[in-house]
């Protein structure tokens, strides 16, 4: 992911373009930092559909199988 | 599963037993993989095959006497293969380079007295096991009576070429040395560990008193050993002047050396040995589409076949085995292998600590149909297996969370108040029955649910009740016992209230359901109901067409219930087509155990299989198939649709309604039935339902595939309404937000427009967005 938000979203209430931040995600008891656009007020995190629908998933299931 | 369950289960899958064939060879020769190999026409590699059981192919090619072929399959479909005929078609065309490998040296000495076929196999198998092999003979060649055959069925040079494996081994031959108890066997065993008596038909007396011991082949367990330890004997020495067949001199001369080897190595000469020698395989293989054949006959028995008459000989070979299941069902096809390894998959599954479970889609995408236990000649039932296997993970924690999880909330959602209904008839206060056409037809077909209760009511009992709610399957098929007793909880309480009266039953599954898992529920089948002379159909048509019939899988062992729905069809003037797996051999749907959730792509493949199987049109009596055939372009109508709609043309090619749809459907016959029949307006007007979505048909279809729901959608925009936690872009004026629901977080892109929110697209993730301070659980 390049940390260039060229997708158009800003942030709704704060008005701010988003800059990629690491973010932790977690499941079933692991937590993994992650590359991600975010608002640098409110901290409203943006995931992608490629990213829910690809690694993410792959990495759930992955998780669960364990 | 204990391992006394997987031993068991593994038992009963016969698919590994050997073939008739080879269990009919007193040295197992691997018949089925040997013609494999000659019918692609590698001779080498058959010889290979033949040479892991027979130490002169050659030889035995040329006068084996076959009890192999006397149990052979092709035995009534143009008779047994000439199966020594095609092994001497291996040594004569297949490339016999022994490569010299590594051998063991094992230091040890053993004396093989006659070099007939015995004490020749005795030899050569303890030589390749790294022993140091002496063979004596008395006379002045090698082969004892093999060099009584004629030159023109056994030439003496093939005797001597194949013999050729001795020098190649290291064997110590020593001719004219004629061996007895009185002259030499004493000093014998001094010089060696160990000797083999192979001295063939008449020479018994030359080993007074030795010849007693548990040594004779009809034993249940033989080991060869005579009463004197390390002294064994076989071979035709053993039966007098009986005629012996050649094989079985090698079968002697081969368990001979295994005794002898395990007696130098101290081993048990008896653990694991029942399956030596001439069995009856309890393999079985379906011989019903088998195809009569010519067999290739040897016109020149010196000569023996040609490449080619092997080659279509071989072909011939049927390939015996059973695979009676994976043949009828595609899930047992689509994981590769069959149900003996499967219950290992399993039990290995079930039994990790740590690591990769990679068969919990195995274990949790079998439909739970017991179609295999129907065609199984042991009636191995992987429903059972699957359904037990599921519960155990779900006991042990181990059930990945989205395993099932939306077809769960799917029936905690029709068992809840939006959907949950339970009544006696309006007007009344007691039911003699109470409908209960169960969730899925509520889904597919809610105004089926009124026309149904109306027809009962009217010509059945007016004291009918109604009941709509879920009966649990999915939970039952998750291997959620907990989910499924406060189903059966929540269902007996409402019941009770009702008195308890019998239950018209609509839905195949339900039935099963209930006359399984809910003790006291007395059930009658809806079908049953229709197809009894109390009920005159109202609206009995005379159809001409012929339609394919569907039974579900649910209804397997109900055939008063398949006798029921084929008259009633055929009093409605159809002409009932059968399928080729029907009533108690019928197909599931892909529905079933929630296979359509867990793997839609098998699902797809299952459906795609059935609906191929006629070219009529298919009527069902479980809204569910019906659906999954139509979701695949197949025209089919649910029984009801005969009864109740006019214009079936355009009912058979309905589309099936989606997850959304279905829950709308549900949600609304409730309302619908409360205002219609009882008066009651139970609309909330603050429900977050009203919220109002618009969502074109492509749009929805990914909805429908990711599972995700208008509900869904309406809880993520409430909720990035009234926060504004939400993104936008300026460009488009669409917004982007998300929500963490139950089950998923669920992300949607939407617009604003004319006091209704435009869908754009949603996805979700079962991760987690590990937020400070941001509490979104709903
Ligand atoms: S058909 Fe082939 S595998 Fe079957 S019994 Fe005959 S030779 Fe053996
Ligand atoms: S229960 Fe049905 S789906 Fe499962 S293995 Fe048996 S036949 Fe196949
Ligand atoms: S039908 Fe299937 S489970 Fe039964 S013995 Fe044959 S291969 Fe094994």
């Amino acid at each position: 992911m390049t940390n260039k938000n060229d997708s158009g979203w800003m942030c709704h209430n704060c008005r701010r373009p988003l800059q990629t931040a690491k973010v932790d995600i977690a499941y079933l008891g692991s937590a993994f930092p992650v590359e991600l656009f975010q608002c640098t007020t409110c901290g409203l995190v943006l995931i992608p559909e490629e990213l829910a629908t690809g690694r993410m998933a792959e990495a759930e299931k992955i998780l669960e199988d364990k | 599963m204990d391992q006394h369950t997987l031993k068991e289960l593994e038992d009963t899958c016969i698919q590994e037993c050997a073939p008739p064939c080879s269990a009919g060879c007193p040295v197992h020769v691997d018949v089925r993989s040997l013609n494999a190999l000659i019918a692609e026409g590698d001779f080498s590699a058959a010889l290979k095959c033949l040479l892991k059981k027979i130490p002169f192919p050659g030889i035995i090619g040329r006068i084996c006497d076959q009890s192999c072929r006397s149990a052979c399959n092709r035995s009534a479909s143009g008779g047994a293969l000439s199966i020594a005929a095609l092994e001497r078609a291996c040594a004569d065309f297949g490339d016999n380079r022994m490569k010299a490998g590594h051998r063991p040296r094992r230091n040890k000495k053993v004396s093989v007295i006659g070099s007939g076929l015995s004490g020749l196999t005795t030899a050569v198998d303890l030589a390749k096991k790294g022993y140091e092999v002496t063979l004596f003979e008395k006379n002045t060649v090698l082969g004892g009576k093999l060099r009584a055959f004629t030159p023109e069925v056994l030439p003496p040079d093939i005797i001597d070429r194949e013999l050729s494996i001795l020098s190649e081994l290291n064997i110590t031959v020593r001719l004219n040395e004629k061996v007895t108890a009185r002259s030499g066997l004493k000093s014998l065993l001094g010089s060696c560990d160990a000797v083999y008596i192979g001295t063939g038909t008449g020479s018994e007396s030359d080993f007074p008193n030795l010849l007693t011991g548990n040594m004779h082949p009809a034993e249940e367990i033989c080991t060869y050993m005579t009463s004197t330890p390390g002294i064994f004997a076989g071979g035709s020495l053993l039966y007098g002047y009986r005629p012996y067949p050649p094989i079985h001199s090698v079968a002697d001369g081969r368990h001979a050396a295994t005794s002898l080897d395990r007696y130098l190595q101290g081993a048990s000469l008896t653990a694991s040995r029942s399956q030596e020698g001439v069995y009856t395989s309890r393999l079985y293989t379906n011989l019903e589409q088998v195809a009569p054949c010519t067999l290739v006959t040897v016109d020149d028995p010196a000569a023996g076949y040609s490449r080619e008459e092997a080659l279509q000989e071989a072909q011939h070979c049927l390939q015996c085995q059973c695979l009676e299941c994976v043949k009828v069902c595609s899930y047992l096809k689509q994981h590769g292998s069959y149900p003996k390894k499967y219950v290992r998959e399993i039990y290995n599954n079930l039994s990790i600590v740590m690591g990769a479970r990679k068969s919990n889609k195995l274990i949790n995408s079998c439909s739970l149909c017991g179609l295999c236990a129907e065609v199984c000649p042991n009636r191995l039932n992987m429903e059972e297996v699957c359904s037990t296997a599921r519960r155990t993970m779900v006991d042990q924690n181990r059930m990945p969370p989205s395993a099932h999880d939306f077809p769960l909330q799917d029936m905690h959602f029709s068992n809840g108040a939006q959907c949950e209904l339970s009544r006696h008839a309006p007007g009344t206060n007691k039911s003699d029955y109470i409908f209960f056409p169960g969730c899925q037809l509520s889904a597919s077909a809610p105004e089926h649910v009124e026309k149904t209760y109306a027809l009962l009511r009217t010509t059945f009992s007016e004291n009918t009740g109604l009941m709509l709610r879920c009966c649990g399957a999915p939970a039952d098929w998750a291997g959620r016992d907990d989910l499924l007793s406060n189903a059966r909880d929540d269902f007996n309480r409402r019941y009770s209230e009702l008195g308890r009266p019998p239950l018209i039953v609509a839905c195949p599954s339900c039935q099963r359901m209930l006359s399984s898992h809910f003790p006291d529920v007395k059930t009658i089948s809806l079908w049953e109901v229709l197809a009894s002379d109390s009920i005159q159909l109202a609206q009995k048509k005379s159809a001409s067409s012929t339609v394919a019939l569907h039974d579900s899988c649910a209804t397997r062992h109900d055939s008063a219930l398949h006798e029921n729905v084929r008259s009633i069809v055929t009093d409605l003037g159809y002409t009932v087509q059968e399928l080729p797996l029907n009533r108690e051999k019928t197909e599931c749907c892909g529905y079933g155990g929630l296979m359509w959730f867990v793997d839609p792509g098998l699902s797809t493949t299952v459906i795609d299989n059935r609906i191929k199987q006629a070219p009529e049109e298919y009527v069902t009596y479980c809204s569910v198939c019906r659906d999954f055939f139509a979701s695949r372009g197949k025209r089919a109508l649910h029984m009801l649709d005969l009864l109740f709609e006019e214009d079936r043309d355009s009912r058979a090619s309905r589309r099936a309604p989606g997850s959304s749809l279905r829950q709308k459907n549900r949600r609304q016959l409730k309302t619908r039935l409360l205002i219609n029949l009882w008066g009651e307006n139970a609309a909330d007007p603050k429900s977050t339902i009203n919220i109002r979505l618009s969502i074109t048909p492509e749009t929805q279809e990914i909805l429908d595939q990711r599972y995700i729901l208008d509900q869904d959608i309406r809880d993520v925009i409430e909720y990035a309404e009234k926060t504004g936690r939400k993104f936008t872009n300026p460009d488009t004026g669409r917004f982007l937000a998300y929500r963490k629901l139950k089950r998923i977080t669920c992300w949607v892109e939407y617009a604003c427009r004319n006091a209704e929110y435009v869908i754009y697209n949603a996805y979700s993730h079962r991760m987690e967005i590990v937020e400070e301070n941001h509490d979104q659980q709903e």
